[in-house]
């Protein structure tokens, strides 16, 4: 009998302590994002989208941060995209137990989880330092590098799900490999390939470690990306320090931004994600 | 016949020959006609190949890209770095004075690889098994409308960017670390043999403990969504059965889930820890950029990351190629976390597929 109570007494304990450990989860998001409502909303005014930033005191926005983001983030996009959706056409389609394959899929799952200050490291060292001067174009290709790995990956596994017999009646009708898996393939699997496409979007939005020594920062509005470039994170990352009570706030109000576009961002993909699997 | 392009070029071209042959045939039958048809068709298969060849060297290429990316990396780090190997020695390794002062240029990264693996280490304590046991809550106790919400959040956990936890640790969570959780700290172990040289204060608020907490919220959801799906891949019948016996709950997870899970749960235990290892910009606010290693987990630290994002933009010379070393290191030290992590895993996929 004194076995039976005690065997119940520790599963007890077990069942509390990850009652507990789940509430902890649960709790410390809540704690996160109270924390940047709080901190955040207060700040957030028509003038921080129209103004740019004013300097220490002065007030102003981030205007030209989040411009500068937008559009590091879009020719990130636009140059990892392509790149990630071919590699992984490749090992999906073209070379399925190819040795090439197995070897991209394997450095392909390292390079998902590398620190990204490396990224950035590797990109200041081949660009920045040789041309002397930070650009927007060494930060994109920076970002660029973050995406290909998301890309790849979701690319790969969702062509892998494509039906074979899809491919197969499509080739038995004659069209050729190519188009194939342009016009039938990616077509099956757009929406799992959006979803990662919208992923590595939200994972790059809020990156600053690639950014800290490429694009770096810009004070002033900018679209010259041969030049210091500006962006939210970077924004984030020099006013939090800022001993102006009104920079701190643009800090706040900065993170809260992003932290939001990031959540609607994974919401959107997820959602996306499984209306496919329920239709 | 054979062309010196050597089988691809020949295997492109034959079937143009015998189209262009079954077009001198219709040619020869006198119908105009026929003929149109033929070179049009010609055309359009000819393009068709075209594309296709080109579609598919396109692909291989991006897949070969990746590869590079890779290669790109670690060549330039060995490159960059080499200056600081070639200085210092195996002496960069186990020397821990940073001293970028002109003049008086040294530099060993024993400081910032002991922080970045103590604070790896602290946030593996605490992460591992807080995201265990909430793995086990998702998969046996919690009831069914509360388990996508719950692991939705846990995911959203993992969507924030790193520097929404840099702000937060550092205006929220420092200042309750040094009001609050380091003196009580300090004054619980002050009068205990070891422990009050690993908790020796003063409170700065940052340092090693602080980041390395901060570090295990952020390793926590990845775990967490691992050990879920590796749970959750336990065949119903084995578990039926045990419960089937009398066992609780606590017995079912320890002796069914656990050793049949043990591969993937260590497998994401290396993912997270190479998370951690790597991470920067929630560290670089509050572990107080120190590159002195103490006996104290209290005491300010750095990391290898942290002293590359703090230092690298403006350095030159030596100590720019010493920051270019550091990064070759924690590139190794991750390097092998994540590939042992992703042969456990892989593994594992195998043995479930």
């Amino acid at each position: 009998m004194g076995r039976y109570r005690w065997r119940r007494l520790r599963n007890a304990i077990i069942v509390t302590l990850s009652i507990s450990a789940t509430v902890l989860g649960v709790g410390w998001l809540v704690l996160i994002l109270g924390a940047l409502v709080f901190e955040g909303f207060g700040g957030l005014s028509l003038t921080v989208f129209t103004n740019v930033n004013s300097g220490p005191g002065g007030g102003g926005g981030l205007l030209n941060s989040i411009v500068g983001s937008l559009i590091l983030t879009s020719l990130a996009t636009l140059i990892g995209t392509p790149v990630g959706i071919l590699a992984g056409t490749y090992m999906a389609e073209y070379g399925k137990s190819a040795k090439l394959t197995i070897v991209v899929r394997f450095i392909n799952d390292i390079l998902l989880s590398a620190p990204s200050i490396l990224i950035g490291l590797f990109v200041s060292v081949i660009i920045v330092k040789p041309t002397s001067h930070f650009s927007g174009f060494a930060g994109a290709l920076a970002l660029a590098l973050i995406v290909i790995p998301v890309v790849v990956r979701t690319t790969e596994d969702m062509l892998s799900l494509v039906p074979r017999e899809l491919r197969e009646s499509a080739t038995a009708l004659g069209l050729p490999g190519a188009y194939v898996i342009r016009h039938v393939c990616y077509r099956a699997a757009r929406a799992g390939i959006i979803t990662g496409v919208l992923l590595a979007v939200a994972r790059i939005s809020g990156e600053t470690a690639p950014l800290l020594f490429t694009a770096l920062n810009n004070n002033l509005f900018t679209v010259n990306l041969n030049d210091a470039f500006p962006s939210l994170p970077m924004a984030i990352n020099q006013y939090y320090s800022s001993i102006y009570d009104d920079q701190k706030q643009l800090a706040w109000v900065g993170s809260l931004i992003i932290s939001f576009a990031v959540l609607a961002l994974s919401i959107i993909a997820r959602a996306l994600s499984s209306t496919r699997t329920s239709s | 016949m054979a062309t010196p392009g050597g089988g691809k070029l020949e295997r492109f071209l034959k079937p143009l020959k015998s189209e262009r042959k079954k077009l001198v045939d219709v040619t020869l039958s006198g119908k105009v006609e026929a003929l149109a048809v033929a070179t049009s068709r010609t055309r359009i298969l000819n393009r068709l190949r075209i594309t296709d060849i080109l579609f598919r060297q396109l692909a291989r290429a991006s897949a070969i890209g990746v590869l590079v990316i890779l290669g790109g990396i670690i060549v330039t780090l060995i490159i960059g770095g080499s200056q600081a190997f070639w200085t210092f020695g195996f002496n960069f390794l186990v020397d821990e004075t940073w001293s970028p002062a002109s003049g008086r240029e040294k530099f060993g990264a024993l400081g910032a690889i002991y922080g970045t693996l103590v604070s790896s280490f602290i946030a593996m304590l605490f992460a591992v098994p807080i995201s265990v046991l909430i793995a086990v809550f998702l998969t046996e106790l919690c009831p069914l409308w509360l388990r996508r919400p719950i692991g939705i959040a846990i995911e959203l956990l993992a969507g924030i960017p790193s520097i929404i936890y840099g702000i937060w640790g550092f205006f929220i969570f420092k200042p309750f670390m040094q009001a609050t959780l380091q003196p009580a700290l300090i004054n619980t172990f002050e009068n205990v043999p070891i422990l009050s040289s690993v908790f020796e204060g003063p409170p700065y608020g940052t340092g090693l403990l602080t980041a390395g907490l901060i570090l295990s919220i952020m390793v926590l959801p990845f775990i967490t969504a691992i050990s879920r799906d590796v749970f959750e891949a336990v065949p119903a019948v084995l578990k039926e059965a045990a419960y089937g016996v009398g066992c609780t709950t606590w017995e079912v997870v320890w002796h069914v889930v656990l050793p049949y899970a043990r591969v993937g749960v260590i497998g994401g235990i290396m993912l997270g820890l190479g998370r951690a290892l790597g991470e920067t910009m929630a560290v670089t606010f509050i572990i107080g950029n120190n590159h002195r290693v103490h006996s104290s987990i209290l005491a300010e630290g750095t990391t290898i990351s942290a002293t590359i994002a703090a230092e690298f933009g403006e350095s030159t010379g030596l100590h720019q190629s010493s920051l270019v070393a550091l990064g070759l290191i924690l590139f190794a030290i991750t390097f092998i976390v994540l590939a042992a992590a992703r042969m456990l895993l892989s593994r594992l996929e195998k043995r479930v597929g």
